[in-house]
């Protein structure tokens, strides 16, 4: 297996304007562990998935997938699931699942169709007529249904009553391969934090600490939703 | 026998001390195959690595063993199940004690308490 980072960063910086988003950011995640990203509002979650799957680039130093900068061959390994959604809200689930086929090579089709007949959900339904919890498991599906290397989760909790959280977890821990990496932004820890090996904490576009969550525990004997409380006390 | 994981302590100690119970109560038989460390994971709902975790540790105590190619099995060893049993069955009854004791009940008081209850339950 191959030690080397999955995803890492050196002094990288991301600006909008006057805005400094995430500021000489310094960071190395390993394979094979799922990993979450935590900071309050604003911190720069978001801004770290997005130059992770190639959409934004920044503006200052580096950010490499697999030892590459970001490029179509690093986006071929990355499942990124964005914040909101930027399918066509008028494709049926049977055309998303096709068009997933048809531009990643990863895709697996039949595990994918599996767990959408699981869940009842009706291939020729479009999407605009699903509920925002079933829309955010489909998409869910798609995305962990890819051989990634590096998943990037961005919120994927937010916004599902608590019944949703617990499948969508479920199918997090039972889907992504096995020497791959989940990266998962959220502000929701206590719901995530069992499923967690690693978490990192940003604020300010700067990263605080990262640590494996069972030291935390160990250590400083409170979970991690307690550690983040007493972190970022306001 | 449902999972049940808090998140203030070690999700891999919590995960070997409910293994442990398993297998004492007999859910998990001796010489017993157990399922693999993904599906255990899931339904746990933990991280498989912390899973992994766990079942290395039973491993290293000898409450579990691994065949290279067909998975991990429960120990063939009654007698270690059984000493674990018992340590179990110690801490408990050193937790309810120190309870006791707390409440203001000394030894005397208790073993009496244990044994009226043990009457009218009979």
């Amino acid at each position: 297996m191959n030690n080397a980072a999955i995803l890492s960063t050196v002094d990288m910086t991301k600006r909008y304007g006057k805005l400094t988003a995430l500021d000489h950011l310094n960071l190395s995640v390993g394979r094979g562990k799922i990993v979450g990203l935590l900071g309050p509002n604003g911190s720069g979650k978001t801004t770290l998935i997005k130059l992770a799957a190639g959409i934004l680039t920044p503006s200052d130093g580096q950010i490499l997938i697999d030892g590459q900068e970001p490029c179509a061959e690093t986006k071929a390994k990355v499942s990124y699931l964005p914040e909101r959604t930027y399918f066509d809200e008028h494709m049926k689930v049977s055309q998303l699942i096709t068009k997933f086929e048809d531009f990643y090579e990863d895709f697996d089709r039949e595990k994918a169709a599996a767990m959408i007949s699981d869940l009842d959900i009706d291939l020729d339904a479009i999407l605009k007529s699903l509920s925002k919890g079933t829309k955010e498991k489909v998409q869910l599906i798609l995305v962990m249904s890819r051989k990634a290397k590096l998943y990037l989760l961005d919120e994927p909790i937010g916004g599902v009553d608590p019944a949703a959280r617990d499948y969508i977890l479920n199918t997090i821990i039972g889907n992504y391969q096995e020497d791959g990496t989940v990266l998962i932004s959220t502000h929701l820890i206590a719901d995530v934090e069992k499923i967690l090996d690693e978490v990192i904490f940003i604020r300010d576009g700067q990263l605080m600490f990262q640590e494996s969550v069972d030291d935390i525990r160990e250590e400083r004997n409170q979970s991690v939703d307690e550690c983040f409380r007493e972190v970022f006390k306001c | 026998m449902k999972w049940t994981i808090n998140s203030e302590r070690p999700v891999y100690r919590q995960l070997i001390e409910q293994i442990e119970g398993r297998i004492i109560s007999g859910i998990y038989k001796s010489g017993e195959k157990l399922p693999s460390v993904r599906d255990l994971a899931t339904e746990a709902s933990v991280n498989p690595n912390t899973m992994q975790r766990a079942l290395a540790n039973l491993e290293q105590s000898g409450l579990v063993y691994s065949k290279r190619t067909s998975g991990r099995f429960i120990t063939e060893d009654q007698k270690m199940i059984e000493g674990i049993k018992k340590e179990m069955a110690l801490s408990e009854i050193k937790n309810f004690i120190e309870k006791m004791n707390k409440m203001g009940f000394d030894r005397q008081a208790i073993i009496a308490l244990i044994q009226k209850e043990g009457v009218t339950n009979e």
